[in-house]
This record gives structure tokens, C-alpha cells and sequence, in this order.
């Protein structure tokens, strides 16, 4: 076990900055994820964590130790693939002792210790087979197999989900954590999917382009967003996100993003969003706010695009702006600027509420205090709640 | 895939341009030697007599032939090993990601675009007692000069160099696909695994690289087992005291110089035969020790 710390670490590959200054701490023990698109340099760290690229600037630290220059095997620490980099020439048994015989491991201990971890990972009836004999899932558990086997200091994960389907996906989620929690190492996971980021991870490390965006626990950066990036990345439906201007805010009709989440919007007449809404209010066991928030926005005009059922929750796509309802301005937020030709949003109703039709003309209601602004680098402008607040 | 009955016509249809290729270009000479085999005839081709299998009796018994068989199988010995490990031994080295490491790939796979005349040619001076480079070096330093090709003891050896030198482009080449073939990733959790270069060629490189070094194998043996250029061009008339009168250089000999078609007829069918059967036996053979990439279980693309 050992905590993992990076220094300005950057890297670039001839001309292109791949990896651009990331400062993180990884404590020991802890389940940290890297999320971003493809491209966006979180796999290059992951990369330089365990040795296969050297850090063109910066330093990496695993436990006390700076590891630069160190080779990816004198390292001590374990990778699982995308596609598992099973060895094909192998059976089960052999991929999983191979990082036993370089550590002088006998050969007798190899066998217990291999035995051992299979059987913790339901791959005991599968020892003598070759990778190719084995479903998706079972290889993905032979990878994780061969990286615990040999208790490493840290656990590297480069999208280890993403070759299964939706539903081996959701319930490999929970046996990584429970093995997390069982072994206590520190592991750093990447991925681009915001639903394993914020369903495994006790903090999220945003990537884009190279950069670091934000570093918070998943309900930090879900619910204080600290760009715009972050804002639409992480959510789904991600976060809307509106041109708008605010008066009397960082002076009057500056370039300002609003966004507002899916299910912090409210349409007028129908049971949405979760402010004061009759019979749904107690459907939800997670909003404390339900009575104590008040849906204090102006209406703001839209139609109805298309309704989509998921069964648990409906999301309702709005048209905002545009044609029909030309450079609104409601009480201080001006919203879906004609040149922008109007802006759809999305609304999050409980699967079972009644939705509008499409074509029908609606508005749309959120809580002041839901509002999250950004200024015109797309940076978070704390306190912007207060302040449409105040306005309205 | 299914197979149907119905899909038979069309396949048929499918098959005809290369059966046709085939019949002209492989089967019917194949089938019209074995046949000559069976003929005692006169240096012109006329005169055919029925004489069953005693002229492949003949061929068989002949010490010229028995001779040349044992020569073929020291150069086999001499060429394939070596083109396989240094072919093999070039490829990992440019196989590195290294500048300008293209320029070494060129150069090393230039070998398969030379003609066997000017590869001849090119050691024919090489060789060469006054003209050679080795000879001029040993010349300058007090010793002898050694002709390679006139003399017994060196002239297959000297051949075989020639031949593993122009062998080695084909290697490389088929070499350097089949590394590029092996995912790196197979490397990278390897080193992750903890281990070092040697382990990882041993234990990655070599077991993906099976099929390919056992197709480069069966390949040189054939070539070799049919090698004739290089003989005739180097060491004419089978060499110093027949020293390099490889299975080939017989059977030519045999046509042209003894004049005798029937019983080089037989010749070539007892080396087409044993071709065959050492490409078999490597087959099967190698079948079992070569891991062969498998679609996994339910991936049917």
C-alpha cells in the first residue's frame, strides 16, 4: 500500500501537450478516478504512474519514493488493460502466477497463492483453460486476478469495464469496490464514463485536454461543478447549460452561462423537478430540500421537443428561445439569445408523472438556489444563485 | 458460415479460374513427370519404353544421387537454421522505436528484391581470391589467400552463405510482421509483471511468434531443399569434386549433360516426394508446439 503523488507532471509527444501540469495526491488506501473523453491525457497518467512513459516535466511519487527513471517492473505496482492484455500462449493458471516467478516466489507458494486468488474470484473451475476459451468477463477477472495475485502497492486500471456489457458493467462496479474495500490498496482507475466515476470513486479527477479541471468527492463535483466542462461532463442527462446574461451581475448583460441540472427544472403544471410538487415530494428519499426550497424563478417560455420514458424517470427535451420566443428577458436572466437560435434543454420527471406532449408550449420553473453560473471562460461564479436570486 | 447445397454451382464456378491455373501450371506437369518416370528414353525424348518402377530403382541406388541427397542435406542444415535465427535476430533489432530505424528496415529487407544472379555476382567477388575483400585483408596482414570456391572443403559452405545472406531479406520481412502482429500491450504487462527483456522475448515474443517462425521454416526448407541458381552460378558443374552438387544441380545434370529425361524424371519425382513428406511431418509437427491465435468463444466476425 502506498499513496501515489504527481508533481507537475506533464508530457508531451513531440508537439503535442498530451499531459499538462497535473498536480494530484492520491492518499493511501484510496479509490481515486480519472475521468475525461478520449484524449484527454487521463490514460497518459495513468501510463506514467506505472512506468510504461517517462514524464516529460514533473515527478511521480509512489509511497516515499520519487519513481522517475524507475522501470514499469521495478515498480511494484499492477495494471489491468482495456482489453486485459491477457498472455494468449497461456492457460488461466500460468497468466495469473506470471508475476510470481520474477519475485523468487517457490514454486509450491506460487501454486497456493494462485489457487488462492482464483478461488476468491470464481475462476477456480478455469485454471487450465487458454484466454480465448473464456467469455468477456471471465478474462476481465483473470486481469484482475493476475494484478492481485501479487499484492502490489497500487492498483492501475486503464477502463477495465468498458469491453463488457451494460449489465456485467454495473455489477463488476460493485465487486471492484467491495474488493477495494477488502484489500485497502490504493487504486487509480481511469475511465470516461461518469457513471462508473461517480459510482466507484472516493474522489474524481476531471481531465480535459491535458489538463486537470477539478479533483472532488463525486457529490462535490456534481453539485458544485467548477467549469463549464466539468458542469456537462459529469450528470446524466448532463447539466443544461444556457447562454444568458444577468443584470447586476459582473455588470449588466455580460456573457454568463447559466446551467441548470435536468431534475432541478420544473415544468408548470406537471410533476417535475422536486420543489413543492404534490405527490411527489415524498416519492424521493434523498431530497431534504424537497419543502425547504422554493421554486422562486420568473417562467421562462419553451415548447416541448420529445418526450423519452426510461421507465424509473421521463426526460422531457425543451426548446428554449429561438424563433417563437425571441431574446427573452424574464426578471433579470436573459435567456436563449436569438443568435443562438434557441437552446434545448432537458427535464427529469419521475417515470410515473404525467409529461407534456410535443409541440406544447410550456415554462419552465427552478429554485434560484439551483443555478450555477459561469463567467464567459466558463469558470464557476460562486454565489451566482443568490444573485438571480435577489433579482428575481 | 453455413454451407449449403444450393451455394455448390456457384463455388464451382468460383473455383474454375485457379483450377485452371492450377491444372495447367501444377498438376499437369506434376502428373506428366511421374509419368516419364516410368519411360526409359533417348537423349532427344523419343523413343519411349515402359520400364515401370525400375528407373526410380535406379535413381534411388545411384551413388551420384545418394551423394547429391547428402550434399542437400548439409546445405539445408547450413542455410535454414542460420537465415531463421539471424532473420529472426535482425527483425528484433528494428523492430525498436528508434530515428531513422526505417532506414534499417530497407536495408534489411533488400535482400528478397535481389535477383539470384546478382546476388551471385556480388559474392562471386566477394569471394574471389585476388579481387575479394577477405582475401585482400588476409593478403595485407601475411597469410595465403583462400579460394572459397574451388576448393572442397569450403565451396558449400560458401554457397550456403550466399543463400542464408539472400534469405535473410524473406526472414526479416515475414519476421517484422509478426512482431508488429504482437500487441504491445502483452509487453507492457509483462514489464509491469516484473519482467526484463530476456524473459519477455522468451516468454511473450517467441510463443506469438510460433506461427510465423514455423511458416519462415517450412518456407527455407523448401527453397533450400530447391536451390539451384546460386549452385550454377558459383560453382559450376557441381563444384570441386561435386562438392556442391546439391538434389537440383542432379537433376539437371541428368537432363543436359547425361541426357537421360526418364531417369531425371524419376529424380524429381523422389525429390518432390520427400519435400512433401518433411513439409508434412514440420506441419504436424509444429502444429502442436505453435500457439495459433483463437477467436474467443461467441466472437464470430
Amino acid at each position: 500500500m502506498a499513496q501515489v503523488h504527481l508533481d507537475h507532471l506533464g508530457k508531451r509527444f513531440g508537439d503535442v501537450i498530451a499531459v499538462d501540469d497535473v498536480t494530484l495526491h492520491v492518499a493511501d488506501g484510496e479509490f481515486v478516478v480519472l475521468l475525461g473523453p478520449s484524449g484527454c491525457g487521463k490514460s497518459t497518467v495513468l501510463r506514467m504512474i506505472a512506468g510504461l512513459e517517462e514524464p516529460t516535466t514533473g515527478t511521480v511519487t509512489i509511497g516515499d519514493e520519487i519513481v522517475n527513471g524507475l522501470d514499469a517492473k521495478e515498480r511494484d505496482v499492477a495494471m489491468v488493460f482495456q482489453n486485459y492484455a491477457l498472455y494468449p500462449n497461456m492457460s488461466v493458471r500460468k497468466n495469473i502466477a506470471f508475476p510470481l516467478g520474477p519475485r523468487g516466489i517457490p514454486r509450491a507458494e506460487q501454486q497456493r497463492l494462485v489457487d488462492q486468488t482464483a478461488e476468491s474470484l470464481g475462476l477456480g473451475a478455469l485454471l487450465d483453460r487458454k484466454p480465448a476459451q473464456l467469455s468477456g468477463g471471465q478474462r476481465q477477472r483473470v486481469a484482475l486476478a493476475r494484478a492481485i495475485v501479487r499484492e502490489p502497492r497500487v492498483f492501475l486500471m486503464d477502463e477495465p469495464l468498458s469491453n463488457l456489457d451494460a449489465k456485467l458493467r454495473s455489477q463488476t462496479r460493485v465487486e471492484l469496490v467491495a474488493l477495494q474495500h477488502r484489500l485497502r490498496t490504493t487504486f487509480v482507475y481511469v475511465t470516461h464514463d461518469q457513471v462508473e466515476a461517480m459510482t466507484m470513486a472516493d474522489r474524481i479527477a476531471i481531465f480535459d485536454a491535458g489538463r486537470l479541471q477539478q479533483v472532488g468527492s463525486p457529490s462535490e463535483v456534481y453539485a458544485r461543478p467548477a467549469n463549464l466542462f466539468v458542469a456537462r461532463f459529469v450528470g446524466s442527462p448532463p447539466m443544461n447549460t444556457l447562454p444568458a446574461s444577468a443584470h447586476g451581475f459582473g455588470g449588466d448583460h455580460a456573457e454568463h452561462t447559466l446551467g441548470v441540472r435536468p431534475e432541478h427544472l420544473h415544468i408548470d403544471g406537471f410533476a417535475g423537478g422536486r420543489k413543492n410538487i404534490d405527490g411527489f415530494a415524498g416519492g424521493r428519499n434523498n431530497s431534504d430540500d424537497v419543502t425547504t426550497r422554493r421554486v422562486d424563478t420568473p417562467a421562462l417560455p419553451a415548447f416541448v421537443r420529445f418526450c423519452e420514458s426510461l421507465g424509473h424517470e421521463k426526460h422531457v427535451t425543451c426548446r428554449v428561445g429561438g424563433a417563437d420566443v425571441d431574446g427573452l428577458d424574464v426578471d433579470g436572466i436573459d435567456v436563449g439569445r436569438a443568435d443562438v437560435g434557441g437552446v434545448d434543454v432537458i427535464v427529469r420527471l419521475p417515470g410515473d408523472a404525467a409529461a407534456p406532449s410535443a409541440a406544447d408550449a410550456v415554462s419552465l420553473r427552478f429554485a434560484s438556489e439551483d443555478a450555477h453560473w459561469f463567467d464567459a471562460q466558463g469558470v464557476r461564479i460562486d454565489d451566482g444563485a443568490r444573485v438571480v436570486g435577489g433579482n428575481a | 458460415m453455413r454451407r449449403s447445397p444450393r451455394d455448390l454451382p456457384l463455388a464451382a464456378v468460383m473455383l474454375i479460374p485457379s483450377a485452371v491455373v492450377f491444372a495447367v501450371w501444377a498438376f499437369y506437369p506434376l502428373v506428366r513427370t511421374v509419368q516419364l518416370g516410368f519411360y526409359r528414353q533417348d537423349p532427344f525424348g523419343a523413343h519411349r519404353t515402359w520400364v515401370g518402377f525400375d528407373q526410380y530403382r535406379e535413381a534411388l541406388s545411384l551413388s551420384a544421387f545418394r551423394h547429391s541427397l547428402w550434399v542437400t542435406v548439409v546445405y539445408v542444415s547450413l542455410t535454414v537454421p542460420a537465415s531463421l535465427l539471424l532473420g529472426l535476430g535482425l527483425a528484433v533489432l528494428a523492430h525498436q522505436q528508434l530515428r531513422g530505424i526505417r532506414v534499417f528496415r530497407t536495408i534489411f529487407s533488400s535482400t528478397v528484391a535481389t535477383s539470384v544472379a546478382v546476388a551471385s555476382l556480388l559474392w562471386l567477388v566477394l569471394l574471389h581470391p585476388s579481387l575479394g575483400i577477405y582475401n585482400q585483408f588476409r593478403r595485407s596482414v601475411g597469410m595465403a589467400p583462400v579460394d572459397f570456391l574451388n576448393n572442397p572443403a569450403t565451396a558449400l559452405r560458401a554457397v550456403a552463405l550466399t543463400t542464408v545472406w539472400q534469405n535473410l531479406g524473406l526472414v526479416f520481412i515475414v519476421m517484422i510482421a509478426g512482431l508488429q502482429s504482437i500487441p504491445d500491450e502483452l509487453h507492457e504487462a509483462a514489464r509491469l509483471d516484473g519482467h526484463g527483456a530476456w524473459s519477455r522475448f522468451r516468454r511473450i515474443t517467441v510463443p506469438m511468434l510460433s506461427p510465423t517462425i514455423a511458416f519462415a521454416l517450412v518456407v527455407l526448407v523448401i527453397n533450400a531443399f530447391q536451390s539451384f541458381g546460386q549452385i550454377d552460378l558459383l560453382t559450376p558443374n557441381g563444384g570441386p569434386l561435386k562438392s556442391t552438387n546439391v538434389l537440383v544441380y542432379q537433376l539437371y545434370s541428368t537432363v543436359y549433360k547425361t541426357r537421360d529425361p526418364g531417369l531425371a524424371s524419376a529424380q524429381a519425382v523422389v525429390l518432390f516426394a520427400i519435400i512433401f513428406v518433411l513439409s508434412m511431418a514440420q506441419v504436424v509437427f509444429l502444429d502442436r508446439r505453435v500457439h495459433y491465435a483463437q477467436r474467443p468463444a461467441g466472437d464470430e466476425r
